[in-house]
């Protein structure tokens, strides 16, 4: 297995939140912490594009670089996961992250004034017994462990935001973009779900 | 004849006792030391061990290909 990564296609996302709410009710994520969220920019004008943003699961992730405790690390598929149970609370993560994934809970918390880190686990769980209530109540559910994709992924109605191997993640996007085509009459319907292509063919004949 | 033995067993029973005891006093180091760029938190199971696939990874990448592969609608109506 390689590398699990997420990939949302600006063309298709259309703001409904299902990614988020998703999150929060599978892991139940606690008021105040978002480990995803929906940006849009250039909100209600023409050439408005929104995409869904959690912890990217980098390569070389910066929030490990900067954890004074050392608490994160990586799993063989790439999944950046960390123990809560050294964590701080510090936010030096927050600041090195450049997505803001990770989150800090409000209100009376276990350790420091800020709680522990919460981020996307990708729904991998964390290093607690698989499937365990501690695990549960910790990371959230372990989806991977099922042989599942995290439920953001899943939940997408509009399959703009992709989950899982990163290969197979990029062959579905190269082929939508094929079959999307290019150029300025490719907007909309034909550029989230294919039609560019036939549209192409058609000027090419000189039918347009 | 058994006293000796008995004083003995008595007298050991005790310094154990009196050693499990100083045992109970000793400290728990209260500060972590961190090494640089190591993982110090706890280990963690690999997704395919333990759960649903009982460490058969094979199976494991397979569910989870065909999870991924079946969010490509085109596959789907093909």
């Amino acid at each position: 297995m390689g590398r699990m990564k997420f990939l949302c296609d600006a063309e298709r996302c259309i703001e409904c939140n299902g990614c988020v709410t998703a999150c929060k009710n599978e892991h139940e994520v606690p008021w105040g912490v978002n480990r995803r969220r929906v940006v849009t920019m250039n909100d209600g004008v023409p050439g408005e594009r929104s995409i869904s943003v959690a912890c990217m699961h980098c390569s070389d992730a910066p929030c490990m670089a900067v954890c004074p405790t050392d608490c994160f690390y990586k799993t063989e598929d790439g999944v950046v996961l960390h123990d809560k149970d050294k964590c701080i609370g510090c936010g030096y993560c927050f600041f090195a992250c450049p997505f803001g994934a990770p989150q800090f809970p409000n209100g009376p918390a276990a350790f420091g004034a800020r709680g522990k880190m919460d981020k996307c686990t990708f729904c991998a769980g964390g290093p607690e017994e698989t499937g365990s209530q501690a695990e549960y109540d910790k990371y959230g559910s372990n989806r991977l462990a099922q042989g599942k994709l995290p439920l953001c992924a899943e939940m997408c109605s509009t399959k703009a935001l992709l989950a899982g191997d990163a290969n197979v993640v990029a062959d579905i996007f190269r082929e939508r973009v094929l079959r999307r085509g290019t150029g300025a009459e490719v907007w909309g319907w034909d550029a989230a779900y294919g039609g560019g292509e036939r549209k192409q063919e058609r000027k090419r004949e000189g039918r347009s | 004849m058994s006293t000796p033995i008995l004083k003995r067993l008595t007298l050991l029973a005790v310094a154990s006792g009196l050693l499990g005891g100083l045992a109970a006093c000793s400290e728990v180091p209260q500060v972590t030391v961190y090494e640089q760029g190591q993982y110090s938190g706890k280990t963690d199971t690999r997704p395919w061990e333990g759960g649903a696939f009982n460490g058969d990874r094979e199976a494991w990448e397979k569910a989870l290909r065909e999870r991924a592969r079946g969010q490509s609608e085109y596959n789907r109506i093909q």
